[in-house]
């Protein structure tokens, strides 16, 4: 992976120097909460519902055993022995003190990370496909390119202050799991007609309150034009963009304000004027780059001690149907270690937990960890003879869950148990429900099926692309979820349709199981998933089984 | 929006806010100490004695971050929170006995 050049480095220390300078000016009074807050903000810091939160950068998903011990040291050191995997490819600690972060800083440039723009008005931490480098369907490794979009963006002048936050994601496979069309820009990799890679530039896709699904902008953009346009994009955003009114000023709303022709347009002019600007160096930059990313040795062995194991346990068969994914190196697996063990909060891990990843990922996978936004970690690269030496060292921390793609495998945000924003609680919604589906053993008849929960419109826990979709609210002083079905994050994706009136806190499990069952009724057969079901029969059986004859009736 | 709440009857509230350095929830007590316990809290009946006492909250910039004035009733042993939101702040997550719940579960 890409280590931190002597400029990088130089960079990260001075930020940590300068916002030590500024916490230590809040607490001895010499700034306001109002002048300290943007540049804590600017640093990660926020105050959440209990204490301080700190949000660190996993560029792209992709971390080393050496950073990810430094991580459980953080977390026992300064925090309370675990740290949470978030939805866009960052760890929060959520017990940070003040007078701490300078310290938790330090030790985070010491494995060169930080926690720089994952809070602000800028361009946030560029997300990226966990599988990257490792996956059997891809066109190419789409790290080389995010860790030029980090560099470029990182304290780019021109767009520090944009009008709102700014997210950016990429995939070098056709199949997305990067959420590519509900990001700011997507870029989805892919060959023109000569072969040649290049990407698909998807802009304004976004959840949240306006959830909106990402236009095609530019349907082929040759690689070497990569910063040059989404420069482009940027410099429209930073001129349309709305300013007055904080719920308008996304670029999917400029996007629709403007009209997709128009906006493309002015891309193109505006990149028209800045592709002669770029001289070749961005090229040569990414050609270091790309060396940093070069695949391990993969090695040449039998694999007989896998295809033992996998008949002769059940546990150990069970966890390779579901957690592992086809590998373009022969002999190789994609391991997902899944941080959705029934009845845990989903993307939590302990700093014990982490310490066995790292060294797992020393001994069996190439020294290569990545952390998805489905909140679970992977271990890209492990010949299949070592997976039953993983699987056996992942059992005895409790990291062997094999649920990975069913409906355990809940995504959700932090919620009203850490966030300020919440409007409801999350984390026990998803820990009841898996909780639950194992109770009535459901989960491996279901199969395939996302389940992702919001606790509020800003939608961090991507309800709206959720097969089925959880939102928590509000509603006159009691928590309420709304549920939507039929969303889908990935290359097609689409924006779940609300079922109907929503459900009081303890009814939301057992919604879930209705809808669960009407499913298992209803399907073709075992291989009609539960999204292509819906696809086919839309909401009214869904409807049925969750409101009953009465909503019919009424209707 | 002030017009709004003037002409609404003034419900009881507690000033809360965080703590500067730990950023744990406190409330505003009667004798000018922050508290960790809800029921501590001074109850405020009056608007105008609310207005006066958030100000006193907000003008303490180097004990607490971003005061503000929460719903609540009398109980048995004081103040209550009446939103779900606000009993939440009086406990910690619930995922995990992390927090106040664990803090100061002696109390």
């Amino acid at each position: 992976m890409y280590d931190y050049s002597d400029f990088d480095e130089a960079f990260v220390r001075a930020r940590v120097a300068q916002f030590s300078g500024q916490v230590e000016r809040r607490l001895d009074g010499s700034l306001t909460e109002d002048e300290f807050r943007p540049l804590r903000l600017m640093n990660g810091l926020y105050l959440q519902l209990h204490a301080y939160m700190l949000r660190i950068a996993i560029p792209y998903g992709t971390i080393n055993p050496r950073q990810m011990r430094q991580l459980a040291t953080i977390a026992e050191t300064w925090d309370k022995g675990y740290g949470h995997f978030t939805t866009r490819q960052n760890i929060q600690f959520n017990w940070p003190k003040l007078p701490d972060v300078p310290a938790i800083l330090s030790a985070l440039a010491d494995v060169g990370m930080h926690a720089i723009q994952t809070s602000g008005n800028c361009v946030r931490n560029v997300t990226a496909d966990h599988f990257a480098g490792a996956a059997a369907d891809e066109i190419e490794d789409p790290r080389p390119y995010a860790e030029l979009l980090r560099q470029w963006s990182t304290d780019h002048p021109e767009f520090q202050f944009l009008p709102r936050k700014f997210k950016i994601a990429i995939t070098g496979s056709p199949n997305d799991r990067a959420v590519t069309g509900a990001h700011d820009i997507g870029l989805r990799m892919t060959r023109n007609a000569a072969g040649e890679p290049g990407f698909t530039v998807l802009v304004g896709g976004g959840l949240g309150r306006t959830p909106m699904v990402a236009m095609v902008v530019r349907e082929f953009l040759p690689v070497a034009d990569l910063l040059p346009y989404v420069e482009a994009v940027l410099s429209v955003y930073n001129t349309l963009g709305r300013r007055d009114n904080k719920y308008k000023a996304r670029i999917k709303i400029t996007l629709h304000e403007t009209g997709k022709d128009e906006i493309a347009r002015m891309i193109e002019a505006r990149f028209a004027e800045l592709r002669p600007l770029f001289g070749g160096a961005d090229q040569r930059l990414l050609a270091e780059i790309r060396q940093a990313f070069a695949a391990p040795a993969f090695r040449e062995a039998p694999v007989e001690a896998f295809d033992a194991f996998y008949k002769a346990d059940p546990a150990f068969r069970s966890w390779a149907d579901t957690n592992l994914s086809a590998h373009r190196a022969p002999g190789y697996a994609i391991a997902t270690i899944s941080l959705k063990a029934h009845g845990q909060t989903p993307g939590d891990a302990t700093a014990a937990q982490m310490r066995l990843i790292a060294d797992l990922a020393e001994r069996h996978g190439h020294g290569q960890i990545r952390i998805s936004h489905e909140q679970n970690v992977i271990l890209p690269h492990v010949h299949k003879s070592d997976l039953p030496a993983v699987h056996a060292a992942l059992a005895q921390a409790g990291l062997a869950t094999a649920n990975v793609g069913l409906a355990s495998d809940i995504i959700a945000c932090p919620g009203m148990d850490y966030c300020a924003l919440a409007t409801a609680r999350s984390i026990p919604v998803a820990q009841e429900i898996a909780l639950r589906l194992r109770e009535v053993g459901l989960e491996e008849e279901v199969g395939p099926l996302k389940i992702k929960i919001s606790g509020c419109i800003n939608a961090c826990g991507h309800h709206h692309v959720g097969h089925i979709g959880i939102l928590g609210l509000d509603r006159a002083g009691v928590e309420n979820y709304q549920i939507t079905l039929g969303g889908d994050g990935s290359e097609d994706t689409v924006i779940g349709d609300k079922t109907g009136p929503g459900f009081a806190y303890d009814q939301v499990t057992g919604a879930v199981e209705r809808i669960l069952r009407a499913y298992l009724g209803l399907r073709l057969s075992a291989e009609e998933t539960f999204l292509a079901a819906f696809k086919r029969v839309g909401m009214e059986p869904f409807k049925a089984a969750l409101y009953g004859e009465a909503e019919r009736d009424a209707a | 929006m002030k017009a709004r709440a003037m002409s609404r009857r003034f419900t009881p509230k507690v000033v809360t806010a965080n703590r500067l350095r730990e950023g744990d929830v406190v409330y505003l007590t009667a004798d000018d100490r922050w508290s960790l316990h809800h029921h501590e809290a001074e109850l405020i009946e009056d608007e105008a004695h609310a207005q006066l006492r958030l100000l006193h909250a907000a003008a303490q910039k180097l004990a607490v971050v971003g005061p503000y004035l929460a719903d609540a009733r009398p109980g048995a042993r004081g103040p209550e929170p009446i939103h779900f939101r606000e009993a939440f702040r009086t406990r910690g997550p619930s995922n995990y006995a992390h927090g106040k719940q664990a803090d100061h579960s002696h109390v």
